[in-house]
């Protein structure tokens, strides 16, 4: 059909809006299967680039540690969504322990005055180790209270000088078939990547973590090194770290890869935007001493709680168009 | 004659029973019938000590999230008994034992039992207090909506499998009860829909729904091309 005949088709022709959205939604929701995903159309425009809102220290400070119940070591480190490591929630905590993380090397380039691949000991040498205790909220639903072991992302950047131009940092984990044995099969297009924006990766929030509960960081939790990004769902929080690169363009993230209609680049916890196949309204918690058969079913929060902390970070931007 | 012989209802098997004299259960049939029994119910046994287990010790072999666990597993039983269901026709066909028909109601019931309790799940263990929820991802959600519309059509299916039922529906019980292959197609479905990127599983169950109906069609088929060829050698059949 041609233009000047699309202009001609009467109003009451054409689908409705709302309708044409929903079926959208619903067809986005049938795309289940990464094969048949629809191309995203909801980020073919840039991002919106960061902000220049600044938080104060003690503002900063308020979200390091929450003091709502912990979940227990057990089950952190059992219930892990590590795909590297197969696809079943306990598969990591089977499979990974044979993962090799000692020598770690992270290779840092890009748009900065001092790239280079460097030992994970001298990426974090000097940075004072800190604790932080976060909550964990997955895009499934459920959400843990984890005590982790590390150092704050920017400390750790600014050690690379990046340029101007380095408008985003991207991530990427290592994909080793030999060590990794769900490498084999594609439920992510290898290796896995993430990314943030610059001013996202150089907020006090965002984390590197190298341990928890006090403790080295088990494998199936991302070990050596892995980001921690406490108002984002947790695939952003992107495990085994090899590189890390800054860059201008936004970079491909693995989620957003494989249906940029159910995952945005920005994914932001939001109790108001749905995933297209379930509602992040509420959460499961997953923690407290009480029987986990009756897990407490709570509100999700705006930028999982930390809205405080973070929302300055958005300010102006439509967080249903940027989800 | 007892009940479970004609639970085939129109079927050409149970037309044949149906003319056999009135005759008392098997010692063997008996017995078959027992282990099937048996194995249906081992997998909520097994979850049932596990649930116990968690509730008094905190660690039944669960996991972290029991609630998805104990979601997930009723859940993939229903689906597996509808599809072992489903496979009983193709079986019997194949086999050329008619007696197998006998073990379909009670299949068939087994898997309406774990869709209640995989439904009861849901509503209690998962949902907790937020019943306002309960219409919102009904309506909203499709997995829950076809998840929900499959349980709904068991329900005719299950309270139409009494044996006064069957002789009161007479020809319309056979027409009702075709609608267990739109109830495997929707349970596929919610499956698939729930399942991030790793399809594999519903990928097997959808791979297997397809070969049992696809039997049936293709049975439908030959039947047609039969009855074209030689309108009085072709039988009125039906294939349930």
């Amino acid at each position: 059909m041609s233009l000047r005949d699309a202009l001609r088709i009467p109003a009451a022709e054409i689908t409705d809006e709302a309708v044409y959205r929903d079926r959208r939604r619903l067809l986005a929701a049938m795309a289940a299967a990464p094969a048949l995903g629809l191309a995203g159309c909801a980020e073919s425009a840039p991002p919106p680039p960061a902000s220049n809102v600044r938080i104060s220290p003690e503002q900063a400070r308020a979200g390091f540690v929450t003091e709502e119940v912990k979940t227990s070591y057990q089950d952190i480190t059992t219930y892990n969504n590590f795909y590297e490591f197969g696809t079943g929630k306990s598969d990591p905590s089977r499979a990974a322990k044979t993962l090799q993380t000692s020598p770690w090397s992270v290779a840092v380039g890009g748009e900065c005055e001092k790239p280079g691949t460097v030992s994970l000991g001298d990426l974090i040498k000097g940075i004072t180790p800190t604790e932080r205790v976060y909550r964990l909220r997955c895009v499934e639903g459920w959400s843990m209270v984890i005590p982790w072991l590390g150092v704050p992302l920017a400390d750790v950047l600014k050690r690379f000088a990046p340029t101007s131009k380095a408008k985003f940092v991207a991530f990427t984990t290592l994909a080793d078939r030999k060590q990794m044995p769900g490498i084999a099969y594609r439920s992510i297009n290898w290796p896995y990547r993430e990314g943030l924006r610059i001013d996202e990766a150089m907020h006090p929030l965002a984390f590197l973590a190298t341990g928890l509960y006090g403790k080295p960081l088990p494998q199936q939790n991302g070990a050596p090194l892995r980001l921690v990004v406490p108002w984002k769902y947790g695939f952003k929080s992107i495990k085994s770290i090899v590189a890390i690169d800054f860059v201008e363009k936004r970079p491909r993230t693995a989620w957003n890869d494989l249906q940029p209609s159910e995952y945005g680049f920005f994914s932001n916890v939001n109790p108001n935007v749905d995933h297209p196949r379930w509602s992040q309204k509420t959460e499961r918690r997953i923690a407290g001493t009480g029987s986990k058969l009756f897990a407490d079913r709570i509100p999700t929060r705006l930028f999982n709680g930390y809205a405080d902390q973070v929302a300055g970070l958005y300010a102006g931007m439509d967080l249903r168009q940027w989800f | 004659m007892p009940a479970w012989t004609c639970a085939n209802g129109s079927d050409s098997g149970g037309a044949l029973m149906a003319g056999a004299p009135k005759r008392k259960a098997s010692t063997a049939m008996v017995a078959a019938k027992a282990v099937v029994h048996a194995l249906a119910l081992t997998p909520v046994a097994i979850l049932a000590w596990q649930i116990r287990q968690e509730w008094l010790t905190g660690s039944g072999g669960l996991g972290a999230d029991p609630v998805a666990e104990i979601e997930h597993r009723l859940g993939t039983w229903a689906l597996r008994l509808l599809l072992i269901t489903l496979a009983v026709s193709p079986l019997r066909q194949w086999t050329g034992q008619p007696q197998l028909l006998r073990f379909r109601r009670m299949l068939g019931l087994y898997a309406f039992f774990y869709a209640t309790l995989h439904l009861a799940a849901y509503l209690v263990l998962d949902l907790r207090g937020y019943w306002a929820l309960v219409f919102e991802e009904i309506v909203e959600r499709p997995y829950i909506t076809v998840g929900f519309a499959a349980w709904l059509l068991l329900v005719p299916l299950a309270v139409t499998s009494t044996q006064a039922a069957i002789r009161r529906l007479g020809r319309r019980w056979g027409q009702l009860h075709k609608l267990v292959y739109a109830i495997a197609v929707l349970a596929v479905l919610h499956f698939w829909w729930i399942v991030k990127s790793d399809i594999r599983e519903p990928l097997l169950y959808a791979a297997i729904l397809a070969v049992l109906l696809g039997w049936r069609a293709m049975r439908a088929w030959q039947r047609r091309r039969a009855a074209t060829a030689s309108p009085a050698a072709a039988r009125p059949q039906r294939v349930p």
